[in-house]
């Protein structure tokens, strides 16, 4: 068996007397798509926030491209190319496509001797990050407020893989959205898998855990109740698994 | 449907939306000044604008609510507001002619104007600084923290000034504040520079493109790795330094400090700002716009002294284009698609 991308062995989590995470062993391989489905309050949200940082487990090992590593924050995991899409928080709706996508990173060039932000470069870059990915937008120069939500969440998946996120992280990418929104989503999710990114997504569609995803990890009150590849799943199994019984 | 390479050739567009968006200023100035020709003519048979004395009148009336207005614009794009400006701006300038007063002994006119400016601009990075270490770091609203430093300068100007105006003898002070360069006065072209030197902050480096992304989604910076605190902090400090400036110029042209000598400004300098395009909600706004919306405030102020009409009168019209530009601006973000909560 290969090295995963990611794994999360033996975590433990709790707040106060809630035992949110109890043991929970998990993986995810380069180019897989796994869904993490699961009830409210199962722990799902717990499990992906260790994984990007946002606090440690009580115990447990993570490990990512073979190396135990220890987040301290978001940005940590981020330089390491874990990134999380959160609903609606990732963009600034007065920017630009291309200025979205270098936020924080933006290139300069030189005019007679005097820096200057390099929107061209920015623009022609965003054009080929997203056309890479194949999500089309007729103009890049428009705030993105302009854009449906499917669009905008395309531009902040976008702009996590053109930065080199190698493990993606989606709590409910789809839940905002309209159906050939959601669509578009989900496209997008295909082609990241076969450029090898490895994908993480949260979603209480079946349909789309069914379309989408490789592998099932069904989560119920902080216990791992089981995993199956998508293909060997129905839908009737992981109801029960998520509802116990 | 794919990215279409014809938009990404377009790398001046940037530039011309930033003329386009303070569009409906160029409008409402050009009616202006129609406006006040047709009085004037009608009235008296004399011409308002092809008059070069009442041209220089209008640009020296623009440059000290321009002066607030500049720091102003980065605040406001930023989602914030600067209410202390004005008194800022006094203890500036209070500040500024009591040293130069106790120096010009020692170090003649032009050391002590140095130590003047230098004062100025030191005592005004105080309340800056306080400013915005309370709404970067204490996340407290900025209209209430620089609500609560306007009163703390308001009463340390009086104090410096010893509750009276502080006269200033300085003869290249003053050529600063009434002497012309060619056919120009030195304040619009001391103005004029600190305009160029901040559109170039604002449009060009990452420093203007962060105040942008903080007023657009304060979330969205910093996930992006945006020291988000670090620029409020230099944002209000930015806005200090350019109140300071102002002071120093307006002792320059009066021969002497006060401390009221924004209260008047600040109002003008919203004005300024929010006709010129800027949204109170942040996110949007150019120092263009904000030049635009401070001729349109000096023309409406020179406009009606020269038809005669009571001073009062002005404070009356810059509070409503005020509140008529923030209702034109609150009605498109509802008919332009989306709006945050
Ligand atoms: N920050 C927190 N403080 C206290 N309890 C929490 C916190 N986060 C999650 N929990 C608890 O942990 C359990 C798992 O929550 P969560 O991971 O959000 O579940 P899910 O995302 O699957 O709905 C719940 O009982 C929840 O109340
Ligand atoms: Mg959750």
């Amino acid at each position: 068996m290969t090295e995963p991308l990611l794994e999360a062995r033996n975590i433990y989590k709790r707040f106060g007397g809630v035992h949110a995470l109890e043991n929970v062993t998990f993986r995810l391989d380069a180019g897989e798509v796994v869904a993490l489905a699961g009830d409210n309050g199962a722990g799902k949200s717990t499990l992906i926030k260790i994984i990007s940082g946002v606090f440690p487990p009580d115990e447990g090992e993570l490990r990512y491209q073979g190396e135990p590593v220890a987040l301290g924050n978001p940005q940590d995991a981020r330089r390491r190319g874990i990134e999380t899409i959160y609903q609606d928080l990732a963009l600034a709706d007065n920017l630009d496509v291309g200025a979205n996508i270098f936020l924080g990173r933006e290139p300069m060039r030189r005019v007679f001797g005097v820096p200057v932000m390099d929107r061209r470069r920015m623009r022609a870059e965003a054009a080929h990050a997203l056309e890479a990915l194949d999500i089309g937008l007729d103009r890049l120069d428009r705030p993105v407020r302009a854009l449906s939500g499917g669009q905008r969440q395309c531009i902040a998946i976008g702009r996590a893989i053109h930065w080199n996120a190698r493990v993606l992280i989606m709590d409910e990418p789809t839940a905002a959205l309209g159906v050939p929104e959601q669509r578009r989503v989900i496209a997008l999710i295909r082609s990241l898998k076969l450029s090898g990114v490895g994908v993480i997504f949260i979603s209480h569609n079946l349909a789309d855990i069914f379309d989408v995803s490789d592998r099932i990890v069904v989560l119920r009150r902080g216990v791992n109740v089981g995993e199956r590849p998508t293909r060997e799943a129905n839908a009737d199994e992981i109801v029960r698994l998520m509802v116990g019984g | 449907m794919s990215v279409a390479m014809a938009e990404v050739a377009k790398p001046r567009h940037a530039a011309w939306s930033a003329w386009l968006a303070a569009g409906r200023a160029w409008l409402f100035l050009g009616a202006l000044v129609i406006g006040f020709e047709l009085w004037s003519r009608l009235s008296f048979g004399a011409t308002f604008i092809f008059n070069a004395s009442n041209v220089r009148s209008i640009a020296v009336f623009a440059t000290a609510p321009l002066l607030l207005a500049i720091g102003q614009t980065f605040v406001i794009i930023s989602g914030g507001i600067d209410l202390s400006v004005g008194f800022t701006m006094g203890l500036a300038a209070v500040v500024a002619s009591q040293v130069m007063n106790g120096t010009s002994g020692t170090l003649g006119d032009f050391g002590s104007l140095l130590a003047g400016v230098a004062a100025a601009g030191l005592v005004a990075v105080v309340p800056g600084v306080v400013n915005g270490l309370l709404i970067a770091r204490l996340r407290v609203p900025p209209f209430i923290g620089t609500l609560g430093m306007y009163g703390v300068a308001r009463g340390v100007a009086y104090l410096v000034a010893g509750g009276t105006t502080v006269p200033v003898d300085n003869r290249i002070l003053s050529f600063l504040g009434n002497g012309t360069i060619g056919a120009v006065p030195v304040v619009v072209l001391v103005t004029a520079l600190a305009m160029l030197g901040l559109h170039y902050l604002l449009s060009q480096t990452r420093f203007g493109q962060y105040v942008y992304a903080i007023g657009g989604s304060r979330q969205a910076s910093l996930r992006a790795g945006i020291d988000v605190g670090g620029v409020t902090v230099r944002l209000y400090i930015l806005s200090a330094l350019s109140a300071a400036v102002g002071g120093v110029l307006y002792a320059g042209r009066f021969s002497a400090g006060a401390a009221q000598a924004g209260e008047p400004l600040l109002l003008d300098s919203i004005a300024a700002v929010v006709i010129g395009g800027a949204s109170l909600f942040g996110g949007s706004g150019t120092l263009v716009g904000t030049l635009i919306g401070a001729l349109i405030v000096a023309v409406i102020q020179y406009g009606l002294v020269f038809i005669n009409v009571e001073p009062f009168w002005q404070f009356v019209a810059v509070g409503v284009v005020i509140i008529i530009s923030v209702l034109v601006d609150q009605s498109q973000r509802k008919s332009g698609g989306r709006v945050d909560d």
